[in-house]
């Protein structure tokens, strides 16, 4: 009888399962095809393009202030991140010289992005591994910022605040004073988070050791952000190639050395404290003057190939346009972090059980628009 | 918003009033008032929208006080699915055999600019759905890109007056307009 | 390194290339044959050493097709653009640098399935985004009257 038993469930199999489009812990439409043996992973192939748009072909019917409007919805964590990038693009090649005033407040909606994505990314990533209400008070706390996008900027999370020469608007009247608010209160609450989740036996248990990257690795797969950063890749953009004005604020470069979940989850709580001194440097002095600089109603970028990158909360995303003297772009390409980050899932889920799959996943911070633009 | 002002919608108000026979009144209003005060969603979000899903679900607009608990990850479970963003061609056979694994009663309500006509990405994308109503039957549209929190409440809630107004005859003419194939 | 040092080493590596200065970056153009090559050198060199690929983008110019690599040096700090073309629209076919570089598989595959460049030695090369029998979209002469709303 045992021989039998024995005999019809083989061990040695592998079995394919598939963690389809729709899913509670996969962050957005990304199909991975697993095989297990028994319940360890033995290779996962991402599926991807179930929210495919064509974004690039479009973008070569539109004019240059319209393509701010689709940058918006690709990563949509970072929209602001996104839309500086194309419009630092345009401003470079035509080579106009940005006001101070736009520079600073630039940087520090910027920094305000980072902070709402990586609250977001704390929130899943808590009620992924089973602790919701990591998911209820990261929301909480995430909505003072909202608040902020939404009074100065019109709207909560696509905000379409940039535009090539400058801003849509000026800033509210109560700006600076809610931004102080918020950077004491979140000061305080930051170690709360870490008291419910960093600190956590069974989180630890579920996250240090799973899931390495070396720093090689992380080099020969193209993965930039607080993925590579907590392996020892030093890729700031900010740091090694300062945009706006992050040349005149003092901060630290996240970097760990071990490259596991745990440390991936680290870096990004890190680079939130960092983001507030950034933002306690510059608040208090905002230069004056205009909001935007008056450019021609028609944009014609002259001919030629231009690549501009910036730190979004993923990592480095690389627009580059080659224009032929068109008011539409004759070609765009976003390089999005995504993309590479998801391709090292593969190397670093093998041989740990499905469960950690989740965990991997979640630390890698995937937003998939943007891998599917 | 004033009761006086929210009542306005007058397509409802004429549904409710052909209602059905005298007999079913009560056993009608007993139905719809336990259907619509515990509608379960189901968890369906592609892009954008689904994040301003998840902000009505957490602790200031609070979508747990409408009765819409809990999310529920199976399709079998669920009662009204809310297509949350943008839905394209290679996601859309997923998306009817999803529809197709409910179990009635089942509702849809399509959220956002891209689920009802295409969106932004309506004029010169290849391969984009120009409205989930190409897909399946739609309840209710919620506009906006993306449409506020407060915006998708007042979708759920319309939705709970439509139920209100069903009666078991137009109940079945309902489902078997669902399996027309 | 400054960019003529740069340039200089690079010709020496291979003499069949244009070297040309572009408004940020040095471009290199080279014929789509020796592109192997070329790549392995300027990872291996240790001067050049270019371990870091950016973004391979492929473009459709009209007449051939084209792909451009952005590639950087971790250890120096310096760019370049590497570009070749590919004159046969039918049929087009490259030399795959995925075991180079590792981030490029999924790069290729993204080429492969939005312009129909074909590479060889791809360790996986299938459709990404799009259905097997759909045509390239990112060339210029697509037509797709199905699913295209115009004004």
């Amino acid at each position: 009888m045992e021989e039998t038993i024995k005999e019809i469930v083989d061990e040695n199999q592998e079995y394919v399962i598939n963690m389809g489009p729709q899913h509670p812990s996969t962050h957005g439409v990304l199909r991975l095809v697993v095989s297990l043996k028994g319940e360890t992973v033995k290779n996962v192939e991402p599926h991807i393009g179930y929210v495919h748009r064509g974004i690039e072909k479009m973008c070569e019917s539109i004019t240059y202030p319209q393509i701010i409007h689709l940058t918006d919805r690709m990563d949509y964590l970072s929209a602001h991140i996104n839309n500086e990038a194309v419009c630092l693009n345009v401003e470079k090649a035509l080579e106009v010289d940005i006001p101070d005033r736009i520079k600073v407040i630039r940087t520090i909606m910027s920094e305000l992005t980072r902070i709402q994505s990586h609250q977001l990314f704390w929130a899943t990533f808590g009620m992924d591994l089973g602790g919701l209400t990591c998911f209820f008070y990261g929301l909480r706390d995430r909505e003072k910022v909202l608040d902020i996008f939404e009074e100065t900027c019109g709207s909560r999370m696509i905000v379409s605040y940039n535009c090539p020469g400058g801003l849509m608007y000026d800033i509210h009247p109560n700006f600076q004073k809610r931004v102080k608010d918020f950077i004491n209160y979140f000061r305080k609450i930051l170690p709360e988070y870490d008291q419910l989740l960093t600190g956590n036996v069974i989180f630890q248990e579920r996250t240090r050791g799973i899931g390495r990257l070396s720093l090689e690795d992380a080099i020969s797969y193209g993965v930039t952000g607080p993925a590579a950063r907590a392996s020892g890749f030093s890729c700031d953009v900010r740091k090694h190639e300062p945009y706006s004005a992050y040349d005149r604020v003092k901060f630290n470069e996240v970097l760990f050395n071990e490259g596991d979940t745990f440390h991936r989850y680290l870096a990004r709580i890190e680079e939130m404290r960092e983001s507030m001194n950034i933002i306690d440097q510059l608040i208090d002095n905002i230069p004056e003057g205009p909001f935007a600089v008056k450019m021609k109603p028609v944009i014609k970028l002259p001919e030629g190939e231009y690549y501009q990158r910036v730190e979004t909360a993923r990592g480095e995303l690389g627009v580059y346009i080659i224009s032929d003297g068109n008011k539409n772009p004759y070609r765009i390409k976003f390089r999005s972090p995504c993309f590479s980050n998801l391709s090292v899932l593969n190397l670093i889920s093998k041989d740990f059980k499905i469960a950690d799959l989740v965990a991997i996943g979640g630390s890698l911070d995937l937003v998939i628009p943007e891998i599917d633009r | 918003m004033k009761k006086e002002e929210f009542r306005d919608n007058e397509s409802l108000e004429l549904l409710k009033e052909s209602g059905s026979n005298v007999l079913l009144t009560t056993v009608n209003d007993v139905i719809n008032w336990g259907r619509k005060n515990s509608l379960w969603p189901l968890t369906f979000a592609t892009s954008c929208c689904g994040i301003e899903m998840m902000a009505t679900g957490a602790p200031r607009h609070d979508f747990a006080r409408f009765g819409m608990e809990v999310y529920r990850a199976s399709p079998r479970q669920a009662d009204v699915i809310v297509v949350a963003g943008t839905i394209v061609n290679k996601m859309a056979p997923v998306l009817k055999r999803l529809y197709d694994q409910m179990s009635e009663p089942k509702y849809v309500v399509a959220m956002g600019a891209c689920a009802i006509s295409g969106g932004p990405f309506f004029l010169n994308s290849y391969s984009v759905v120009k409205g989930v109503e190409h897909i399946i039957p739609v309840d209710v549209y919620v506009p906006g890109c993306p449409p506020r929190p407060e915006a998708l409440l007042y979708g759920m809630i319309q939705l709970q007056r439509k139920i209100e107004t069903e009666s078991i005859k137009s109940r079945r003419r309902r489902n078997a307009s669902h399996d027309v194939k | 390194m400054d960019k003529v040092h740069l340039g200089d080493i690079i010709k020496s590596l291979d003499s069949d290339i244009e070297i040309k200065e572009g408004k940020q970056f040095t471009e290199i153009n080279i014929p789509a044959s020796n592109l192997y090559t070329l790549a392995k050198q300027l990872r291996e060199n240790h001067e050049t050493s270019f371990d870091f690929l950016i973004c391979i983008t492929g473009v459709d110019y009209g007449q051939d097709l084209g792909v451009v690599y952005h590639l950087r040096s971790i250890r120096h700090n310096h760019t370049i653009v590497l570009k070749t073309r590919i004159s046969d629209r039918e049929n087009p076919q490259l030399d795959s640098v995925a075991d180079i570089w590792r981030t490029a598989e999924f790069h290729e595959r993204e080429i492969f399935d939005l312009l129909g460049i074909k590479f060889t030695n791809h360790p996986d090369l299938r459709r990404f985004f799009l259905k097997r029998s759909y045509g390239f979209p990112l060339r210029k002469d697509f037509v797709d009257d199905i699913n295209i709303v115009t004004k």
